[in-house]
This record gives structure tokens, C-alpha cells and sequence, in this order.
């Protein structure tokens, strides 16, 4: 009785969209609060002088800066627009298994979208600077 | 707790093999979990080699067909064989179903066949759902009035009160949506689960029942109801077409339209 075992569940449930966008949901918040003392930094590094200043823009002008910066913007991205499809959820609509999918995939699509738009306005305002 | 891995006791070893008959026609693979309280080893998968052309169609068909001719000590629940007593419920190729009304035939490659996940097991597919019966009974499944009934008839509903309940009275409480809820595989000790949710919204979306506030009242709780986060494998999975996570929306719903 007492030595029963626990079936397994993680190891062995298919993933699927319902419970990947949940759990990536949670993860890009986590990422996002993450990147809250970097951006903290980065406004600081803005009220100091031109040295700090220069030092933010290699901070975040550098590979590992840039990765991470294009991170942020679709975990930003993704988490705002999954974030729309929970209070639609909250109003108690779209839960139909075809909606579920439908504003799922959408909200892939979207902020894939959101992000490289985002990067491709960056990159042309610099090269105007 | 949030336990990602199994504890020692559960850990999976690889079993023994079934290969089929000489000569046979279609082979399908079976690999099934199995686990005997009587011996003090860990779970297994045993991998049965079967012709299914002279199988029923059905996952259940398999599992009987294993059962009386290969390996009797096999052992399942089943009763109706059509999808509504529930006593067949599974994880079969990856999702909970009900084996009796879920088809070889769309099932690729190996068909993998586990007890519903995360639930104590008594022996190989069979799961303890002590405690999911007792969180059903938790939310009092009955009806309850405070007025009396009247002297000559029923208590009648309206054609659309009663159509309030079409989607949910359906419920055959198989526990195929509650045991695919990551919420409830971590968090069962206090959450409900979809399908109790489910059945406590059925309560109170009946016209005839007066016991609506206290029903809302035993839910308002952070972990009882406020533990779906909305993830929507039960909706997912549900073998018989039901939506778990839009009925624990209503009673969300409701929660904050009355405050």
C-alpha cells in the first residue's frame, strides 16, 4: 500500500500546444523580470556622464547584449500578446478547441512578427544615426 | 510540491518482450506499463507484439486480446466497452483517453500505453482515484434546495435552464482531464481539478438548485479553484467532447461578478 509508485507524467505526456504556450508564458515572465535591473541599468547609465553612458552602449551594443536584447523584446512580445488571450479567456471566450489553437498559433505568429519588426526599425534608425 | 522526476520507487525499467506468432498478418506493438504490488520491484514496460487484423479496433480490444491469449496477469479496468462508464481511462499514445473508444488505427508507430499520469498505482494500469473521489464528493454533487418542492410537480426548468446544462451533465468522471493538468500532477493535495470543477459548476448552472452562494463560497480559494491557470489540456483531451477550463471560467466568472 504504502510503496505505491507515482505514474509517470511529465516523461510521458505528449507536449502539446495548450501546454507549451502555458509554460513558455511563464517562462518569458520569469525572462522579463528578469531583464528589469538591465533596463534599470541601462536608464541609470543615461543619468550619469559620457563615460557611463558609453559603457551601457557597449553593455548592450555587444553580442551577448544583443542576443539578450532580442530575447527581451519577444519574451516582451509574446508574454503582452498571450497575456491579451488569457483575459479574453478571463471573459470566458475562446475556449472552444479550435479558438484555443486559432488565438494560439496567432499569438506565435504575432509576436514573431512584433519582434522582427522591432529589430528591423532598430537597425534602420541606426543606420541613419 | 512541483516534483519534475519520478521518485526511486517509480522509476521505469525496460520488461519483457511478446513477439507475435509466426506468419501473422499485420503486427502492431504494444508497450505497456506494468507494475505487481506483489513483487518489490520498480514499474516496467512490457512490449506485446500483436496482429491486429485479428483485433477488435479499439485500444481496449488490444489490451483484452493481450490479456486472454499472451499474458493474464495484465491488469486493467474496463466495463461498457462504449465510452460511457469511464472505468477505461488511460494514457495512451501520449494523452489521456478512454482505451475503449480510442483506435489503433490513428495511433503511429508503437502504441504506448500508461496508467492515467501522475496517480498512485495499484498495479500496472489501474490508478487509485481514492482521492479524486473524494474531492468530488467534496463539492456536495447533489441537489440542494432551502424551498420545498411543489405540492403537485416537480421542480421544472425552462427548456433553455435545462440546455444551461448540456456540456456539462455529460461528465463521466473518468479523470482523463484532471490527471493531464500539470496544475493538478503538482498541486492535487489542494487544488480540485478540472473535472470536480467542472462537476461544481454543473451544481451551480442548475436552475433548480439554491444553494448557489455556498457552493461559490467553498470554491473562492487560491488553491481549490484559482489554481487553473488556464493551460487547457483538459479541454484538450476530454474523451467525450466536454470543456473543463470554460466551465472554470463561468465560475470565475461569477466569483467577480458578485463581489
Amino acid at each position: 500500500m504504502t510503496n505505491r509508485p507515482i505514474s509517470p507524467h511529465l516523461q510521458i505526456y505528449r507536449p502539446q500546444l495548450t501546454s507549451v504556450l502555458s509554460i513558455v508564458h511563464r517562462m518569458t515572465g520569469v525572462f522579463i523580470c528578469l531583464g528589469l535591473p538591465c533596463l534599470v541599468y541601462w536608464v541609470w547609465t543615461l543619468t550619469q556622464d559620457q563615460e557611463h553612458y558609453e559603457q551601457g552602449r557597449m553593455v548592450f551594443g555587444s553580442i551577448l547584449g544583443r542576443t539578450l536584447l532580442l530575447g527581451w523584446s519577444f519574451a516582451f512580445y509574446y508574454h503582452l500578446c498571450n497575456g491579451v488571450r488569457h483575459l479574453i479567456w478571463d471573459m470566458g471566450k475562446g475556449f472552444d478547441i479550435e479558438d484555443v489553437y486559432r488565438g494560439g498559433w496567432l499569438v506565435v505568429a504575432a509576436s514573431a512578427l512584433m519582434t522582427v519588426v522591432t529589430w528591423v526599425v532598430a537597425y534602420s534608425i541606426r543606420g541613419q544615426g | 510540491m512541483v516534483e519534475f522526476t519520478l521518485p526511486q520507487n517509480s522509476k521505469i525499467t525496460n520488461g519483457k518482450n511478446y513477439p507475435a506468432a509466426k506468419g501473422n498478418g499485420k503486427v502492431k506493438s504494444f508497450a505497456v506499463y506494468r507494475w505487481d504490488p506483489d513483487k518489490g520491484e520498480n514499474p516496467r514496460i512490457d512490449t506485446y507484439e500483436l496482429d491486429t487484423e485479428s483485433c477488435g479496433p479499439m485500444v481496449l480490444d488490444a489490451l483484452i486480446k493481450i490479456k486472454n491469449e499472451t499474458d493474464p496477469t495484465l491488469t486493467f479496468r474496463r466495463s461498457c466497452r462504449e465510452g460511457i462508464c469511464g472505468s477505461c481511462a488511460m494514457n495512451i499514445d501520449g494523452t489521456n483517453t478512454l482505451a475503449c473508444t480510442k483506435s489503433i488505427g490513428e495511433i503511429k508507430g508503437t502504441v504506448k500505453v500508461y496508467p492515467l499520469p501522475h496517480m498512485p498505482v495499484v498495479k500496472d494500469l489501474v490508478p487509485d482515484l481514492t482521492h479524486f473521489y473524494a474531492q468530488y464528493a467534496a463539492i456536495k454533487p447533489w441537489l440542494q434546495s432551502k424551498t420545498s418542492p411543489p405540492p403537485d410537480q416537480e421542480r421544472l426548468q425552462s427548456k433553455q435552464e435545462r440546455s444551461e446544462l448540456d456540456g456539462l451533465y455529460e461528465c463521466i468522471l473518468c479523470a482523463c482531464c484532471s490527471t493531464s493538468c500539470p496544475s493538478y500532477w503538482w498541486n492535487s493535495d489542494r487544488y480540485l481539478g478540472p473535472a470536480t470543477l467542472l462537476q461544481a459548476y454543473r451544481w451551480i448552472a442548475d436552475s433548480r438548485d439554491e444553494a448557489t452562494g455556498e457552493r461559490l463560497d467553498d470554491l473562492e480559494d487560491p488553491f481549490r479553484l484559482y489554481r487553473c491557470h488556464t493551460i487547457l489540456n483538459c479541454t484538450k483531451t476530454c474523451p467525450k467532447g466536454l470543456n473543463p477550463g470554460k466551465a472554470i471560467a463561468n465560475i470565475k466568472k461569477l466569483l467577480v461578478a458578485r463581489r
